[in-house]
């Protein structure tokens, strides 16, 4: 037998806390082991997938996964072209990788990303915490992601809006969940 | 929704680490001065000055009690840090549902000959 059916997704779990001034954690659990969401962070076709957003046109998505080797990631929003880049640190297949991020926007600004994804039984929770140097870098992070936040609900709202018009029977409300 | 550019908000207040401890150290319930004292390991002049700065811009709130101050959270005051920290949570829930839902279509394709 071959079944279609899926288990209940955890869409809109993600949470975000800011440990420290300097300092983003975003923690999300995910249904997949460890390796495939490695694979999945870290081969260019499938980041274009999932990374930056839905309208998102990339341009360019390159990773040369070894300690030393440079990531650079160029995706074009309507007219504007946000590129992003940095270099691996560490690698810890499958389970850390620690880069540094420069948005090229704001160059002075680099943060050091560190990946962990710890699997329990098939479940894996990511961590994702973005260190900057100083508080408004910190802050700067956190105002970027509020403008494109607004755009990504609004496209959000469009496909719920679509989606009703479809009798699909696999729309997820947002869920929101307050940081602890 | 620019952050407010005063110096007396509800960012510049928790920006300080100790007045972070001091919301954790309160949590949901009253404190008094002495308690906060003994819970933080801080002086009691340390723990009154960062009191008063959160009192200022409203995060914390005092009751009177005959010669005691009680101390306590208001949660409303922390809502502008929450909505500006949720708009960047959006776009990364966003992204990593996407995320999800790459990975249970690889996970079908790794199933299947």
């Amino acid at each position: 037998m071959n079944s279609n059916k899926t288990a209940p997704n955890r869409h809109g779990s993600a949470v975000i806390t800011l440990p420290s001034p300097t300092e983003i954690l975003i923690t999300r659990v995910f249904d997949a082991p460890a390796a495939l969401i490695f694979k999945a962070w870290t081969t260019p076709e499938l980041v274009k997938r999932w990374w930056g957003f839905e309208t998102s046109k990339w341009l360019v998505c390159d990773i040369d996964l070894r300690e030393g080797g440079q990531w650079r990631y160029v995706i074009r929003e309507g007219e504007v072209e946000v590129g992003f880049h940095g270099e691996f640190k560490q690698i810890n297949r499958p389970h850390r990788v620690v880069s540094t991020e420069v948005y090229e926007g704001f160059p002075d600004a680099a943060a050091l990303n560190t990946v962990t994804l710890e699997e329990v039984n098939g479940v894996t929770t990511m961590k994702t915490l973005v260190q900057h140097e100083k508080p408004e870098h910190r802050d700067a992070h956190l105002a970027s992601g509020m403008e494109s936040g607004m755009q990504v609900s609004y496209n959000r709202l469009e496909d719920v809006v679509q989606q009703l018009a479809v009798p699909l029977g696999h729309s997820e409300g947002p869920v929101l969940q307050a940081p602890r | 929704m620019a952050r407010t550019p005063t110096t007396t908000d509800a960012f510049n207040a928790v920006a300080e680490a100790s007045r972070r401890d001091l919301l954790d150290a309160l949590g949901t319930g009253e404190a008094t001065v002495s308690e906060l004292v003994e819970r933080l390991g801080l002086s009691q002049p340390q723990v009154s000055k960062h009191l008063a700065v959160l009192r200022a811009v409203g995060l914390v709130l005092v009751r009177v009690d005959g010669r005691h101050h009680w101390y306590r959270v208001n949660g409303p005051a922390l809502k502008p840090i929450y909505d500006w920290v949720r708009m960047f949570e959006r776009t990364w829930n966003a992204r990593l549902d996407r995320l999800e839902d790459l990975l249970e279509e690889l996970k079908t394709q790794e199933e299947e000959p």
